[in-house]
């Protein structure tokens, strides 16, 4: 399919699976077997100008959009899962300055932001604030020319590897959600100190980590947008990275599907390549069928926001949704062409499937994704009603 | 400081073939690249201005088309590109290239010259050196390790083929490098962007004035009588009989050829 890039776009995309090939694929089941963090790559996206993509060229980056960043992303997740989540947790950590940050705020971070010199990590979840995340616990009391945060946020991407990080926050807790307030906090500041690094099931070289807040003392100009609105800089954060989320389910359906595909002609059963078989012929259309659908879906959501689009929750949803559900579906399927090959370490898709499931979870679960579609199809009928 | 790095493009093969009427190298049909010893002689010079700060000037002389190869080095990361190509300068051999790269680095400034230590394809290896002489500065060939650098002075490791030298020059300096120097980079976004926008400076001898009878194919003392893969000769001998016999012989054969 051509989706008519422009020359940039197809220089991004192009640049992304060169480093993709030449600097992922290389080393990603090393990574995945050691759970080590991807220094070398992140070097290399740094170099390449990968971490400006999105920030506005006054900022130092390149100025571009979500498109691009799909772009990008996609080709990245088709080599390693792990290695596209820093990257693009990243892009979700710097979000909240991006959009709520004040012009102080972005000339002090999103420079070294944009040269990749600083990783940047978003925390929102805590233990008992999942997909609830109105029930979040940590608090930020001012203090003068200060806040004070205590709390622990837990599963949170790039942690102990980032230099900032955007948190939210409860600065009034008698209002709950509305009483939530998000802050710029660095790494090295006294009272900030990082928990238990998990051990998961897929996505082995991205890291996961507590962050422990005991005591902290920040600036108060490290506010961003205004006390109350935290939850809103979360919401409207989101709303722009679940697409990026898509992005990276098509990226690991297409990986998985090259795999299938070349593994199908190859391997021979009843002296004939199995991909001669309509049964596994089949397999492959849907899984084709479904990943350029995912693909397609993806990238119209990704011109819609760029375009200028206010409120785009349900598009971004369903993206969402989408082509994480069509990625896993893919990746399993992709397992199962490839028999017990696909099963072993030696061959990349064992760890495709394994690396997928995260995209149903993480940036709001499918099912989150779903109430958020639901929502507003059910708004939709109302305000229609009444106009 | 400038720093200057010649880079030639090459066809994409290690096999070059040769038209055996002319004697020349058949180009047509062959994807280029730069010489890979250039990425490298590229990345140590992108170091070095990180380091030490300047101005990254790559130099080729070839056909029109070598242009690409200048872009390619721009969207690595490379500040200005200069083309040189005349048809005066057409059929030279290593001499006579060497001779026109120095006029041109000469027009353009220079405080380091990096060459790679040889190209895959002409492979003598002698260009960089033959630079340094044109422009009597010195030069310091199969550089694996710039292990130091101040505004003056370099101090590189030399690779031999059974030890390492430490060099320290002064500079102006060239050095050529090998690949065990770095690992090349790749090309950044903004580098490609620029690379698409670049005005390729091209120059003539016309800019440079060097002797004409020094150019070219009338510049060139080598003569090319003919070019030939060699064939490879092998002689060998099979030993026969149990192990204890073969042992025997090969031991015969050994202390005749006084490896024993
Ligand atoms: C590897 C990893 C990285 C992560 N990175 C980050 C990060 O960088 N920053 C950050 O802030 N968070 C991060 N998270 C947290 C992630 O966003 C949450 O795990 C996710 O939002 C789900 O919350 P939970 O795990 O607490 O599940 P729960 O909310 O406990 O949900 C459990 C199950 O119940 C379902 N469920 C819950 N409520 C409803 C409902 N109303 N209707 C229907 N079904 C429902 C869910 O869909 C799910 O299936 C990360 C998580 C993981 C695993
Ligand atoms: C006997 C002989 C006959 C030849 N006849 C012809 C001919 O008829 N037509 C023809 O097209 N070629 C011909 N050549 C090739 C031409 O002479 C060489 O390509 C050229 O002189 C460079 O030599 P080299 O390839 O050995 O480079 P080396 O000396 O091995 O290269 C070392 C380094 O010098 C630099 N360098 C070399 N060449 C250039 C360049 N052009 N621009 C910028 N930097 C450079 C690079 O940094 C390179 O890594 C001939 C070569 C020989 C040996």
């Amino acid at each position: 399919m051509d989706y008519f890039l422009n020359e940039e776009q197809q220089m991004i995309k192009d640049l992304a699976r060169q480093i993709a090939n030449e600097k992922i694929i290389p080393i990603r089941a090393e990574l995945d077997e050691k759970e080590t963090f991807p220094y070398e790559v992140v070097d290399a996206l740094a170099k390449a100008d990968m971490f400006g993509l999105f920030i506005p060229e006054e900022y130092g980056g390149l100025g571009k959009g979500s498109f691009e960043l799909c772009l990008a992303v996609e080709q990245l997740s088709k080599a390693c899962l792990g290695i596209s989540t820093v990257y693009a947790a990243n892009a979700l950590g710097a979000y909240p300055i991006l959009l709520f940050g004040t012009d102080e705020q972005k000339k002090k971070y999103l420079p070294s932001i944009a040269t990749g010199k600083k990783l940047v990590a978003f925390g929102l979840t805590e233990a008992n604030a999942g997909s609830d995340a109105g029930g979040i616990q940590t608090t930020a009391v001012k203090d003068g020319n200060e806040y004070i945060l205590n709390g622990t946020k837990q599963w949170i991407t790039n942690g102990g590897e980032a230099s900032i990080y955007t948190i939210i926050a409860l600065t009034d807790k008698s209002k709950g959600a509305r009483g939530a307030s998000a802050f710029i906090v660095e790494k090295g500041t006294p009272g900030f100190t990082f928990g238990k690094k998990e051990k998961k099931m897929g996505i082995r070289a991205s890291s996961t980590c507590e962050l422990v807040f005991n005591d902290c003392r920040i600036p108060a100009e490290n506010l961003l947008s205004a006390e109350g609105r935290g939850f809103l800089v979360a919401m409207k954060t989101l709303d722009q990275s679940r697409v990026g989320v898509g992005s990276q389910g098509v990226g690991v359906a297409q990986g998985g599907l090259d795999e299938a595909v070349n593994f199908a002609s190859m391997r021979v059963q009843f002296g004939k390549p199995i991909i001669s078989f309509q049964a596994i012929q089949h397999m492959l259309a849907n899984m084709a069928a479904k990943t350029e659908a995912a693909r397609a879906l993806v990238y119209s959501v990704a011109r819609y926001i760029d375009g200028g689009a206010k409120d785009f929750s349900k598009v971004s949803a369903m993206a969402k949704v989408f082509a994480t559900d069509t990625a896993m579906e893919v990746t399993v399927d992709a397992v199962q062409i490839m028999g017990g090959s696909g099963y072993m370490k030696d061959y990349p898709v064992e760890k495709m499937m394994r690396d997928a499931k995260i995209l149903q979870i993480y940036e709001g679960t499918n099912q989150i994704q779903r109430n958020v579609i639901g929502q507003c199809i059910f708004k939709e009928v109302v305000k229609n009603k009444k106009g | 400081m400038n720093i200057v790095v010649c880079v030639k493009q090459v066809p994409d093969t290690a096999e070059v073939k040769i038209d055996p009427k002319t004697n020349t190298l058949i180009r047509d049909g062959v994807p280029s690249i730069i010489n890979p010893y250039d990425m490298h002689a590229i990345e140590a010079a992108l170091e070095i201005k990180e380091k030490i700060g300047g101005t990254v000037t790559v130099l080729t002389m070839g056909p029109p088309q070598a242009e690409t190869a200048l872009r390619d080095a721009i969207s690595l990361g490379a500040d200005e590109a200069v083309l040189l190509s005349d048809r005066a300068f057409a059929g030279s051999d290593t001499w006579a290239t060497a001779y026109t790269l120095a006029g041109a680095i000469k027009k353009i400034g220079f405080d380091i010259i990096i060459c790679g230590k040889q190209a895959i394809d002409g492979d003598t290896a002698q260009v960089g050196p033959g630079i340094a002489e044109f422009l009597n500065i010195p030069h310091v060939a199969f550089v694996s390790k710039i292990k130091d650098i101040t505004e003056q002075t370099l101090t590189l490791d030399r690779m031999m083929d059974d030890r390492y030298e430490i060099v320290e020059a002064d500079m102006p300096v060239l050095f050529t490098v090998v690949k065990e120097i770095n690992v090349p980079r790749l090309p950044s976004l903004k580098g490609k962007i620029k690379a698409k926008k670049i005005e390729i400076k091209k120059m003539t001898n016309a800019e440079i004035g060097l002797d004409v009878e020094s150019l070219g194919l009338s510049g060139s003392p080598t003569q090319v009588k003919n070019i030939f893969a060699p064939d490879i000769v092998k002689d060998r001998k099979m030993l026969e009989g149990g192990v204890e016999e073969q042992v025997n012989q090969l031991m015969s054969v050994l202390k005749e050829l006084k490896c024993v």
